[in-house]
């Protein structure tokens, strides 16, 4: 045998060192992004890699605040991500129960639309998303940031598995006692199935409040934008030649924020939620 | 069984119910919309009015045949942002996999102290908004910005990332001495496939798309880190043992034992990767618009591009069929690649 000592205390270092090198190169840009934000502009255009903001300075975020439609998008991306959420985690559970439990004409065809809906991409309905909210006189409204989404075939899906997982014994006990179907799923199946609902919350939370490509397609007035759309717009539009990078860093890190905090307290459903993706199709 | 017969007509109607909505809302915005989509690709609707009413010019499949054939702007730009899109796919798909292997591989180590801080250091910029993250790119990869002040501490000029248009194989060529990108040889120039001139194909992606990549797959690596990983967990420890012992090294028994253990979640990843990197758009919208000369363009770009700034539906939606075409085709060679691995 090979003397194991100094050999397995080089590879742990040597891991290590990797390690630690990969999570600076994932975590900096954010330190960047806090620091610059508390910057002046001359000193975030002169030490851009500096993680302490010398002076330390507030100007950002007033101009944020004070001279963009911030609070509005905030305000917009709030309402819209609990409507999003609320109706994605009731109507996903409610049809993923139906396909697993529910024994009706048509089920195994619309099991199978899902799972084909789940299969189209996104970028190709960006022009038939707005040709429908066109024709039915829905562009430009709060309907139309929040109908078209509030449903998602793989949230229906991630439901549907967990619910086929649990035992039929439960329901039917309820059901002996005189439960009807509505009862039985809300008051015992429902209730069973918290670690799928807080799956689902956390993932449906984080893909509303980051949702961006869909309010393209279905609105333009300003006044409707959501923090995602001000941000991009703040960027590309009179801002976006200056430098102003203070200002737009700030923006963009109250539009992380949320999220950040959610998946730190939730950390483990979010990978419960990314590793659902590989267990579908 | 025999019990339930009095309830079936109620059990029908309660399923009916529970997915009733679900149904109407994919079936109004997801199924809906591609047959409108379908018909507007066959015609030169311009956005005004319903794209169903009888003035509109039904052109058949010019909008398709204008990508393919027709020599004009039309092609030029379309073949232009296929290219650019499959430098993209190319340099992608592998770089986010491997470092997605590395990095499950490592944080996977049993001994490892402060395993789920990495862990979840890794994935958090995949749960991060797209446009905040393209964002802070824009500042990093700036003129003045973290990128460019860390090469110059090494006495390294930086580029001005976003202007640049020039191709990184061209850069290569040029730099090799082989061929003088300001003059390329002719027999490069003369003619090539699809309107784009052999030399234009062979451009490799340029600098302002190289800061997208490199965006991209810092943002996409923690997710399929987060794959690999729980496939990493179902390998049996005895396994890996079993082949120490019998004296095979640690490459050796990641080669021969690891590995092809993890061939199904590599080939996912890989698919998903294939699907998704034929989509960006985000990115592409946030930092570039396309630009600089076109060399950030995609397919998907384009589209928007084309029915939302040029008014031009028909042709923006033939590009996203054309698109559709591409990743059904991924995703059905991945279901069935799938379905045979989980058969055997």
């Amino acid at each position: 045998m090979k003397p194991r000592g100094p050999r397995a205390l080089a590879s742990a270092f040597a891991g290590y060192f990797v390690l630690v090198f990969f999570a600076l190169v994932f975590l900096y840009p954010f330190v960047i992004q806090i620091a610059t934000s508390l910057k002046s502009e001359p000193d975030a255009a002169a030490h851009p890699l500096s993680p302490v903001p010398s002076p330390l300075s507030l100007a950002g975020y007033e101009r944020v605040f004070a001279h963009t439609d911030l609070p509005l998008w905030l305000g917009n991306s709030l309402l819209v991500t609990v409507v999003l959420t609320v109706g994605r985690v009731l109507l996903d559970s409610m049809a993923g129960y139906a396909l697993a439990r529910l024994r009706f004409r048509g089920r195994r065809a619309i099991a199978a639309g899902i799972v084909a809906i789940m299969a189209v991409p996104g970028v190709v309905l960006f022009i038939p998303k707005f040709l429908v909210l066109n024709q039915l006189g829905l562009y430009d409204s709060y309907t139309a940031l929040v109908l078209p989404v509030i449903c998602d075939a793989a949230g229906v899906f991630i439901m549907r598995q967990f619910f086929v997982s649990v035992p039929p014994t439960v329901e039917e006990a309820a059901r002996v006692d005189g439960a009807g179907i509505f009862r039985t799923f809300w008051s015992v199946v429902l209730p069973m199935a918290r670690p799928a609902l807080i799956t689902l919350t956390v993932i449906s939370f984080q893909g509303a409040w980051n949702e961006f490509p869909h309010t393209l397609v279905a609105v333009q007035s300003p006044e409707l934008f959501t923090l995602p759309r001000g941000l991009a717009d703040l960027v590309s539009g009179s801002l976006g030649k200056g430098t102003q990078y203070p200002v737009k860093l700030g923006a963009a890190l109250l539009a992380t924020i949320p999220v950040a905090v959610v998946f730190v307290v939730f950390q483990r459903y979010f990978v419960r939620g990314a590793n659902e993706g590989s267990e579908k199709g | 069984m025999t019990g339930r017969r009095p309830g079936a007509a109620r059990e029908q109607l309660a399923g009916w119910l529970f997915v009733a909505p679900v149904v109407v809302i994919l079936g109004l915005f997801m199924v809906a919309p591609i047959l409108m989509a379908l018909w507007v690709s066959l015609t030169g609707w311009n956005g005004q009015g319903s794209p169903f009413r009888a003035g509109v010019p039904f052109v058949g499949a010019d909008n398709y045949t204008r990508l393919f054939t027709e020599e004009g702007l039309a092609r030029r730009d379309f073949m232009t942002s296929v290219r650019n899109n499959a430098y993209y796919v190319a340099i992608v798909v592998p770089l986010q996999t491997v470092l997605a292997l590395g990095l499950a591989l490592v944080v996977n180590a049993r001994l490892l102290r402060g395993r789920t801080f990495f862990r979840a250091a890794f994935f958090f910029p995949s749960v991060t908004s797209s446009v905040a993250i393209s964002v802070v790119f824009l500042f990093v990869f700036a003129n003045s910005g973290a990128v460019n002040g860390l090469l110059a501490l090494f006495g390294v000029d930086g580029p001005q990332w976003f202007a640049d248009s020039r191709g990184l194989l061209h850069l290569l060529l040029g730099a090799t001495g082989l061929v003088d990108p300001d003059a390329p040889p002719a027999a490069l120039t003369g003619g090539g496939p699809f309107g784009l001139s052999w030399w234009e194909w062979l451009s490799g992606p340029s600098v302002a798309m190289t800061t997208i990549i490199m965006l991209v797959v810092w943002t996409t690596s923690g997710t399929f880190m987060l794959m690999f990983l729980a496939a990493l967990q179902d390998v049996p420890v005895t396994l890996e043992e079993a082949a120490m012992l019998d004296g095979a090294g640690r490459w050796g028994v990641f080669r021969h034992v690891t590995l092809p253990l993890l061939r199904p979640t590599t080939f996912l990843v890989v698919t998903l990767g294939l699907i998704a990197t034929w989509q960006v758009f985000d990115q592409i919208y946030v930092m570039s618009q396309g630009n600089p000369a076109k060399t950030t363009l995609t397919p998907a770009f384009l589209s928007y591009q084309t029915a939302f700034r040029s008014f031009d539906y028909g042709s923006g939606t033939a590009i996203s069929f054309v698109l559709f075409a591409v990743i059904v085709l991924l995703t059905l060679l991945q279901r069935l690649v799938m379905r045979d691995r989980r058969a055997s």
